[in-house]
């Protein structure tokens, strides 16, 4: 388990925003620091989608702040996006185009120099076992191979934070382990600040610390022991469904 | 934003439209056929129903098929503005418009991508329809090709913005075929692409007549007309560009996250 730094990577705070009379996420505050892996645990509908709407900058809450790195996603979106690299819960590969024409559409955007990106690109690929399927379409790809493309290509640009929303969404068993200890294990290397959205109480079982995240608010925030703990559940699931239980 | 990276991002999204657009053959096919069969059919049916004065630019009697031409550039305009909108709604529900909307540059910067993207493609049809209008001897001067530049890239980019702007409120595909009666339909022949203005006036359809001055599409359209014969229409230019800069405003508005796109609830 890493040590987050004192400054977190991802700050949010107080963060609520409302579709008409519907509140989507109502007050959220959580971290993420260096190195730290933090699941964020809800059901369906808790809002998680509204968050990593908000986190990207592709929506702007109505009261709050997210920070990332120090910069502000509404005040200044440009640097923070740099410093962010997102894996969608829809995929998002154009599957007309080669692995490689993916990975260089995305280089360009972040403004990666040819010979860079293309360096970076062999690196994330090979990490990925992926480099002789380079200049294969994307299609002809199985769906645990095109996560692993959108992982490589996350990380093409070298971000300080990594943003998942659930993305192990329709992959199998194995490409579900595979997908979850790479990045683990990119938390323990590079020092990569992870947020994982999931609403499989398992993949938060090695996380360093969960959110969860119900009707729009947090739950609970703290390592997974403490919410076992603060349910007095034996397995992480059991206190999962009791903290997110419809009221009697 | 540094120059560098604000070139590459035009020259990703510029890329990766062109390169879909050469895979596509149907589209590349039916670009072509559209204005060419109006070209060769329509304007072979209706050579002599269609009497046209001698009006400015024209300084001879010209065949309907001359008169036509300009008019039918603009439709291939005005219908791949419109495919570059569907294109936009596509990237949407299939995920890429996310990732093109989270790379770290300016939104208006990656619209503008968007839109000088698809302006290529459409300057790209614009000339592919010149040359089939020379092969079957439509009249139009070959100098005419370079001095039109300007005004086909013009029309090109109000019609793309117009498209762009359609885009933020055209939610789901399956609602384009209603944009098509909308816009394409009223936008073309509510103008001077198939025949004069005076024409509409003269028949006593006052209203139209007026509507027809006041569409953008006119302006576009008389644009390339005086342009294809070395003429300068200044009202034509001054309406269409304010008409570019208005729709992209409403457009960049549209995708702003603070403003538009982001008020909405987000797709379950």
């Amino acid at each position: 388990m890493a040590e987050a730094d004192a400054a977190p990577l991802l700050a949010v705070s107080g963060l609520r925003k409302c579709y008409g009379s519907r509140t989507a996420l109502d007050g959220v505050t959580l971290a993420v620091g260096r190195g730290e892996f933090v699941a964020l645990l809800g059901p369906n509908g808790a809002g998680k989608s509204t968050l990593f709407q908000v986190l990207s900058g592709l929506f702007v809450a109505d009261a709050g702040q997210v920070e990332v790195a120090g910069c502000d996603m509404q005040r200044a979106p440009v640097p923070a996006l740099a410093r962010t690299g997102i894996v969608f819960q829809q995929p998002t590969l154009d599957l007309d185009l080669t692995v490689l024409a993916n990975l260089r559409f995305h280089a360009r955007l972040h403004g990666l120099a040819p010979a860079h990106a293309q360096a970076r690109i062999d690196a994330e690929l090979a990490r990925q076992g992926l480099a002789e399927r380079a200049r294969e379409p994307a299609r002809a790809l199985s769906g645990g191979n095109r996560r692993k493309v959108e992982l490589a290509r996350a990380l093409v640009h070298e971000p300080a934070l990594l943003l998942l929303d659930e993305p192990t969404v329709g992959l199998d068993p194995a490409a579900r382990r595979h997908l979850l200890e790479q990045v683990h294990g990119l938390c323990a290397e590079r020092g990569l600040g992870v947020l994982w959205a999931t609403h499989l109480v398992d993949e938060a079982e090695a996380a360093d610390r969960v959110v969860v995240l119900h009707h729009g608010r947090v739950r609970y925030a703290g390592p997974p022991a403490g919410l076992r703990a603060e349910a007095g559940a034996a397995a992480l699931a059991d206190a999962f469904l009791a903290l997110t239980a419809p009221a009697p | 934003m540094s120059p560098a990276h604000a070139l590459r991002a035009l020259q990703a999204v510029a890329g990766r439209e062109l390169a879909k657009y050469l895979r596509q053959y149907g589209r590349l096919l039916s670009s072509l056929v559209r204005p060419s069969l109006w070209l060769i059919v329509f304007a072979a049916g209706f050579q002599n129903v269609f009497g046209v004065a001698i009006v400015p630019p024209y300084e001879t009697y010209i065949s309907y098929r001359e008169y036509i031409v300009p008019g039918l550039v603009g439709m291939v305009l005005l219908f791949n503005g419109m495919q570059s909108s569907l294109a936009m709604v596509y990237d949407r529900e299939m995920g890429m418009m996310r990732l093109l909307l989270t790379a770290p540059l300016p939104r208006a910067w990656l619209l503008f991508c968007k839109l000088a993207a698809g302006t290529l493609l459409s300057v790209l049809q614009a000339y592919a329809f010149l040359a089939i209008a020379w092969l079957f001897d439509a009249g139009i001067p070959f100098a005419g090709w370079l001095t039109a530049m300007p005004a086909i890239v013009l029309g090109g980019m109000m019609l793309g913005a117009l498209g762009l702007l359609l885009s933020v409120y055209v939610r789901q595909l399956e609602n384009f075929a209603g944009t098509m009666n909308f816009v394409i339909f009223p936008m073309f022949f509510v103008s001077s692409a198939l025949y004069p203005l005076w024409k509409l006036r003269e028949s006593g359809a006052e209203a139209v007549w007026q509507l027809a001055r006041l569409n953008p599409f006119t302006h576009a359209v008389e644009a390339i007309r005086h342009a294809l014969y070395g003429r300068f229409d200044g009202i034509a230019y001054a309406v269409v560009g304010a008409s570019l800069v208005a729709f992209f405003a409403l457009a960049a508005r549209g995708y702003d996250p603070q403003r538009g796109l982001g008020r909405r609830a987000p797709p379950a």
